[in-house]
């Protein structure tokens, strides 16, 4: 198990190849990736037993990036994991790569869905928690959806399926940023209150956690793991663009890439940001 | 015997389901239509209904198949292709997952339902995916030939099923390779290539042309995707006066793969019997096709029509 310091070094390292992957490619959605490297972080090491040797198998737990476009997040996070070389990282979105601008699982090792269509991860993901029920195999599967995804009539379809079959293998994490393309989610459409609609399909609903605490990520999925019969989701609040302070909280840095000086900018903050951790 | 082609699917699935313990069977609260039901009955734990939420049983086909189950989606046509396609698209066929779509009620002899859900549009849109693959059996010894092959293929596809009774084509359990076109019937000069229910109505339209002392060739294309390129290459350098006959619009249909296949092989003046480019209404299965052309008389005059030199018709250009 990591120690917190651990786990702050790790997402801090995956924050710096977030931008140099986007920042490489020339494109690519940073904000949104740098919101959910903790999240994405504190899976990888801290709750599934994902590794190098077991990537390409489905005998264990599972991870669909429902909000695809954080590519280079999971990649950055695989590549921390020994699942794909950290030169890799610099084909992102590139000709003849195995790194797509969203992700494919047939190309990546230790994808487990192919993603970036919003609104359909979380039934493919309870499609393998009740899979995994069939099978007997115990293994969770983990789904990560962004707050304005929660406006695709998708995820509200799964939200019923997943509570009618009892879908308790399945964990939903939503990355509430409180941004998406067009700007603050509650000025473009209102998918606010996210965790009571899940509340009224019957799910088991973890609100208020902070998606950039790895405390406060620990008691989220301790509190998931106990329990049993309903599908349990988890509002994580995250800081669109955390550890770049030019790109916080900022919705125009949804789905652009840094220029060279404000590449060097970003990597110094976080350069900086590593000596305290 | 008649028998619909939902109901071969149905007792076909409910055999393989009992055989095979990794077929998992979905509907979309139309199990005792698409008869996705019989196959439930057979193996209830691995069924499961999604409600009337079709997007969301192809996302969790998704996810059963990406664990190494093979399953089988049912709803009514239009909605399983058209509702879902961008679902089937991202989700199923470009990770290219082990699902089958089984659409029934395709095409316009779904009758007195009316428009909203006569699919005409299912066979283009599902064959406009890269590598999806797309049947269409004919009778029901045919549907159970494309059940028992797709089952075993490992990759997604689309499988149209009728509403009504059709007249048997094949003796049960004697139907050749279902991805190869067939020649039915051997004639010269004409060839009519026909697809689903419209398969009988052109061995019908054949029996009234011999009377004439016309012998068409009639060939029954199944598997509209991965066309079998090479047979309907050889009819057509075979033959002069080319037919299609689609229930379905004709753009994008069986009529426009032969045309397609025409343009890079034998060039030919194509006549197209199918829906032009038009919605259809209410109404009974027969009255529909007569009204639409889609029947044996319709299918004469298209080929009267054809033999001078008019591959529009009855049926406008």
């Amino acid at each position: 198990m990591k120690t917190d310091q651990e786990l702050k070094q790790i997402a801090n390292r995956v924050r710096i190849n977030i931008i140099r992957e986007v920042s490489h490619a020339q494109s690519g959605h940073p904000g949104g990736s740098l919101g959910a490297a903790d999240i994405l972080t504190y899976l990888y090491f801290s709750v599934m037993d994902i590794t190098p040797e077991n990537a390409g198998s489905t005998d264990r737990d599972r991870f669909v990036l429902s909000k695809g476009h954080a590519s280079p997040a999971l990649y950055a996070v695989l590549a921390e994991k020994g699942i794909l070389k950290e030169e890799e990282l610099m084909t992102f979105r590139m000709i003849d790569s195995r790194l797509q601008g969203h992700p494919n699982m047939r190309l990546t090792p230790g994808v487990d869905m192919s993603t970036g269509s919003l609104g359909q991860g979380l039934a493919a993901a309870n499609g393998m928690a009740m899979a995994n029920r069939l099978a007997g195999n115990g293994h969770h599967v983990y789904a990560l959806l962004g707050d304005g995804e929660c406006e695709e009539g998708e995820v509200w379809e799964t939200a019923m399926a997943a509570h009618h079959y009892h879908s308790d293998l399945l964990t939903a994490i939503v990355d509430v940023n409180g941004l998406q393309i067009d700007g603050r989610t509650d000025d473009v459409i209102g998918p606010n209150p996210i965790g009571p609609k899940f509340a009224a399909f019957g799910w088991h609903v973890i609100e208020d956690v902070d998606g950039n605490d790895f405390d406060a990520l620990r008691k989220a999925f301790e509190e998931a793991a106990s329990v049993r019969d309903v599908p349990t989701v988890i509002i994580a609040h995250t800081i669109k663009g955390r550890g770049v302070s030019f790109m916080e909280n900022q919705a125009g840095w949804h789905g652009k890439a840094p220029n060279a000086e404000q590449t060097a900018q970003a990597l110094a903050e976080l350069e900086k940001e590593k000596e305290t951790l | 015997m008649a028998k619909a082609t939902r109901e071969a699917y149905g007792e076909e699935l409910a055999r393989l389901v009992t055989e095979n313990p990794k077929i998992v069977v979905m509907d979309a609260d139309l199990a005792g239509s698409t008869r996705s039901a019989e196959a439930g009955k057979a193996a209830p734990e691995r069924f499961f209904d999604f409600g009337i939420a079709e997007a969301d049983m192809i996302g969790n086909a998704a996810g059963f198949a990406a664990s190494g189950y093979t399953v089988f989606c049912s709803t009514f046509a239009m909605f399983a292709t058209g509702r879902c396609w961008e679902q089937i698209r991202n989700s199923l066929v470009y990770p290219q997952l082990d699902v089958k779509i089984f659409g029934s009620h395709g095409g316009i002899a779904v009758g007195e339902d009316g428009v909203s859900h006569q699919a005409i549009e299912d066979l283009g849109i599902m064959r406009t995916i890269p590598k999806m693959q797309v049947y269409n059996p004919c009778d029901a010894a045919e549907m159970k030939a494309v059940v028992d092959y797709v089952a075993g293929s490992g990759v997604p596809c689309y499988i149209r099923g009728t509403r009504s009774r059709v007249e048997d084509v094949y003796p049960e359990g004697n139907v050749p390779d279902v991805t190869k076109v067939h020649v039915l019937k051997k004639g010269a000069n004409v060839a009519i290539f026909a697809t689903g229910l419209m398969v009988q109505a052109a061995l019908q339209a054949r029996n009234q042309l011999l009377e004439e002392g016309i012998n068409p060739t009639v060939a029954d294309v199944c598997c509209l995707k991965p066309a079998d390129e090479e047979t309907i290459g050889q009819i057509l350098k075979d033959h002069r006066v080319i037919i299609t006959c689609e229930e379905h619009n004709v753009v994008n249909g069986l009529g426009s793969l032969i045309a397609d296949v025409a343009s890079r092989t034998a060039p030919r003046l194509i006549a197209r019997v199918g829906m032009q480019d038009r919605f259809a209404e209410s109404g009974s299965f027969e009255a529909l096709l007569k009204k639409y052309h889609l029947d044996p008389d319709g299918i004469v005059e298209t080929v009267h029509n054809a033999m001078q030199g008019d591959a529009c018709g009855i049926h406008g250009c």
